[in-house]
């Protein structure tokens, strides 16, 4: 029986990329994580038991969803041009991204300013205020964690650091801010539409 | 005889003195998921061993009635600390540790898939476990003294709410758990991408050890199962620093709400936990039966079926809140689910040991108590899972006896087999086989008297958590046998301390496959290189050391 003593191992060897599943692991976790928040939130709609209640306090945050969910767009755009290496336009598409995120930082912050002092609405005011805040604010760290990661590829790419040798890193990153985004359009959808 | 090879020239220069600053830095900075694998156990030993310590004070406590070993508020402490202890750095540490050491040299790898965040996994982890800890020193009670939180494992609202747990001892609870799980979750992920993207060539999924199949499941439970608990201590951190309502009842809050998203971790969890164990005993079963794994397949698809299914049941810890009837059906029914696959594993782990050619070393002994006890602790499950049964028992010592027999009676059996087992690996040390039969007999007589009447004082009306109770209600004989089987489970702890310390010592060599075994770690020497394997080993089967050692007849002919 000696004739085949060596079965050939399976010549094509190919598994998934380390960083691939690590970062849809990240993700799931952080899914896990908001879809909590998101419970809480769905539980409480209607249970506060003083105002204000968010039919009287909620605006649609129109200009902060459009620059968030734009810079979806633009990320890609600038992952586009990095592959061809137009690092011109990865700068340009780069550096769009962060201001449309930074715009949506601006406005949420705006938002906040006005509920907390004109509004009167606190984290402990009642339950909306309690699950309004932990829930959009939750979300508001994570595009803050987002835009420190796009900000420090913004500041390396600028001062001359070769990012298209980064390109696999660049693209998790984009992953992760698409998640943001996404996580962005249930918030809303719980929040301004659904809880309102 | 069936080593891949042999680095002579490493392990000797392995050997040359170092100072010991050099050895405490190489430690401290290391990346190495074997010596990590390694730092994870002792540190999950050592927290054993004081949680150990909390469960003999509490069994001194409750020997007699109305007994004065300590107060009220010290017991309270101490069941909460062996509680949380317990579950969060000893269970999890040890999941990690066991997946740390053995997946990249099971599965023909060089390390983990992310080597520094799995030192950052532990180093937090271990932050974690110390915060909590520092709880003695540094919280503030109820009378400005140091204290440990005291408002139980599963910390209810709204009894952790500010109103009625004053001082910081909570947040001390909360901020430590909330820090290592952080470990967890990453030691998880990493567990996940080394099994997808690091096995060596021919490692199919297919001819993947079980032992990786269960801890990469028992990862994907980790990720999903530990962030709702995360969210609740955010929100309960919320609740208690910037007044927020989450589960503050005056407000439109819900105490209940915590208890759901308290369990749909916890539940989960306890899976987790007791994961290792089957894990272990789907290696060493096959080995010491001198039999291949009875069903591989079913196996496989049983610990899969266990992992979904553990999400659907939480709310069987909650039968006694007053749900509505339907929810009450659903959960029982869900958890009378899980007795499915549970029963597959159970029959399969027989079916592998029936006919065999057994050798009845220690790491087989503690598989077999493992079975009989895992079965136990499933069936009495299964009765706490019939809803008026369990408003009948629940909060009572009959769940106190359940639990720990899922906790002791098998994951720690499961641990202890797995120790027995890889630690000649680990080391290159054999511990000693008569040391491990007094250790394993004394644990055994230990833990059978220990918890078997504590069925019987739940069903006889004992509420668990009580720091103690009047006499003459027929509870006396039963406290008094549990706590002299805690004492009996004591010395056989200090057996196997000392054999441990022994072996290192001067314990006999082990070589590379002391079991003759049949999975790729027994291929390296013990203890393996920094680098695992001099050559990428290639599979073909799900034996790849069976078919080294039998060239005429091997496995892959077969698969």
């Amino acid at each position: 029986m000696a004739t085949s003593v060596t079965q050939p191992v399976e010549a094509e060897w190919k598994l998934p990329d380390r960083g691939t599943v690590g970062i849809i692991s990240l993700i799931l976790t952080e899914i896990s994580l908001f879809s909590i928040f998101v419970i809480a939130y769905l539980f409480y709609i209607g249970k506060s038991l003083t105002g204000p209640l968010p039919k009287d306090v909620l605006e649609f945050p129109v200009l902060a969803t459009i620059c968030l969910l734009s810079s979806s767009g633009t990320i890609v755009f600038a992952e586009h041009a990095l592959k061809h290496r137009k690092m011109g336009a990865f700068k340009l598409w780069w550096a769009a991204t962060v201001i449309l995120g930074l715009v949506f930082l601006y406005e949420t912050g705006v938002e906040w300013h006005d509920l907390i002092y004109d509004k009167h609405l606190t984290i402990a005011t009642n339950v909306f205020g309690t699950t309004f805040y932990s829930l959009v604010g939750l979300h508001a760290t994570h595009v803050v964690v987002g835009m420190t990661f796009l900000l420090i590829v913004l500041i390396v790419t600028m001062r001359g650091f070769p990012i298209h040798t980064q390109i696999r890193r660049v693209t998790f990153l984009s992953w992760y801010w698409h998640f943001v985004d996404a996580v962005w359009v249930v918030v809303f959808t719980v929040v301004y539409i659904v809880g309102r | 005889m069936a080593s891949i090879d042999y680095p002579l020239e490493k392990s000797r220069r392995r050997q040359r003195d170092f100072s010991l600053s050099e050895a405490l830095y190489s430690w401290v900075a290391t990346v190495d998921h074997k010596r990590l694998g390694l730092m994870y156990m002792a540190t999950a030993i050592i927290f054993f061993l004081i949680a150990g310590i909390m469960a003999m004070v509490i069994r001194a406590q409750l020997i007699v009635p109305e007994n004065h070993v300590v107060g009220p508020d010290t017991f309270n402490r101490l069941f909460t600390m062996h509680g949380t202890t317990m579950v969060f750095l000893v269970g999890m540490p040890i999941i990690a540790g066991m997946s740390n050491y053995l997946i990249p040299l099971m599965i023909g790898a060089r390390d983990m898939a992310f080597p520094r965040l799995n030192a950052f996994g532990y180093w937090i982890f271990l932050f974690g476990g110390i915060l909590l800890y520092f709880s003695y020193l540094g919280a503030n009670g109820l009378f400005g003294a140091g204290s440990a939180p005291d408002v139980g494992w599963f910390a209810y609202a709204p009894l952790t709410e500010r109103a009625f747990s004053r001082g910081t001892s909570t947040d001390y609870w909360i901020l430590g758990i909330l820090v290592s799980g952080v470990g967890s979750i990453v030691s998880a992920i990493n567990v996940i991408a080394t099994t997808f993207c690091m096995r060596c060539k021919g490692m199919k999924l297919s001819r993947m050890p079980l032992f990786v199949w269960v801890m990469v499941v028992d990862a994907w439970m980790v990720i999903l199962a530990l962030p709702p608990l995360s969210a609740g201590q955010i929100m309960l951190l919320f609740d208690r620093y910037l007044g927020a309502n989450f589960f503050n009842t005056q407000a439109g809050g819900s105490a209940v709400l915590w208890q759901h998203f308290f369990w749909i971790f916890g539940h989960p969890e306890v899976y987790i936990l007791i994961f290792p164990a089957f894990a272990t005993v789907s290696e060493v079963v096959p080995v010491f039966s001198r039999k291949p794994i009875f069903g591989r397949q079913a196996m496989v698809g049983a610990v899969v079926a266990i992992g979904f299914i553990s999400f659907g049941v939480w709310a069987h810890h909650m039968f006694a809140v007053g749900m509505a009837p339907i929810s009450n059906i659903f959960f029982a029914t869900a958890s009378f689910l899980v007795a499915v696959p549970t029963g597959v594993k159970i029959f399969n782990w027989l079916a592998t040991i029936w006919g065999g050619k057994i050798r009845f070393s220690t790491p087989m002994l503690f598989c077999i108590a493992f079975i009989f006890q895992f079965l136990i602790a499933g069936l009495t499950g299964v009765m706490l899972a019939v809803t008026p049964f369990d408003w009948q028992l629940t909060d009572s010592y009959f769940v106190v006896a359940h639990f720990h027999y899922t906790l002791t009676g098998s994951f720690l059996f499961g641990v202890f087999a797995a120790i027995y087992y890889w630690f000649p690996k680990a080391t290159g040390k054999m511990l000693s086989e008569t040391i491990g039969k007094w250790h394993f007999w004394l644990l055994v007589i230990g833990f059978h008297l220990t918890f078997d009447p504590q069925h019987i004082l739940g069903i006889l009306g004992m509420p668990r958590r009580v720091y103690t109770y009047a006499p003459g209600r027929g509870w006396e004989p039963w406290n008094m046998m549990s706590s002299i089987g805690a004492a009996i489970q004591f010395i056989a702890i200090a057996c196997f301390a000392w054999n441990v310390i022994r072996a290192l010592i001067k314990g006999e060599r082990a070589g590379d496959d002391p079991w003759d075994a049949w999975t790729l770690e027994w291929t390296t020497t013990s203890p393996p290189p920094e680098y695992n394997y001099e050559t990428d080993p290639e599979v073909r089967s799900s034996r790849p050391l069976w078919d080294l050692k039998h060239p005429d007849d091997p496995d892959w002919k077969y698969e």
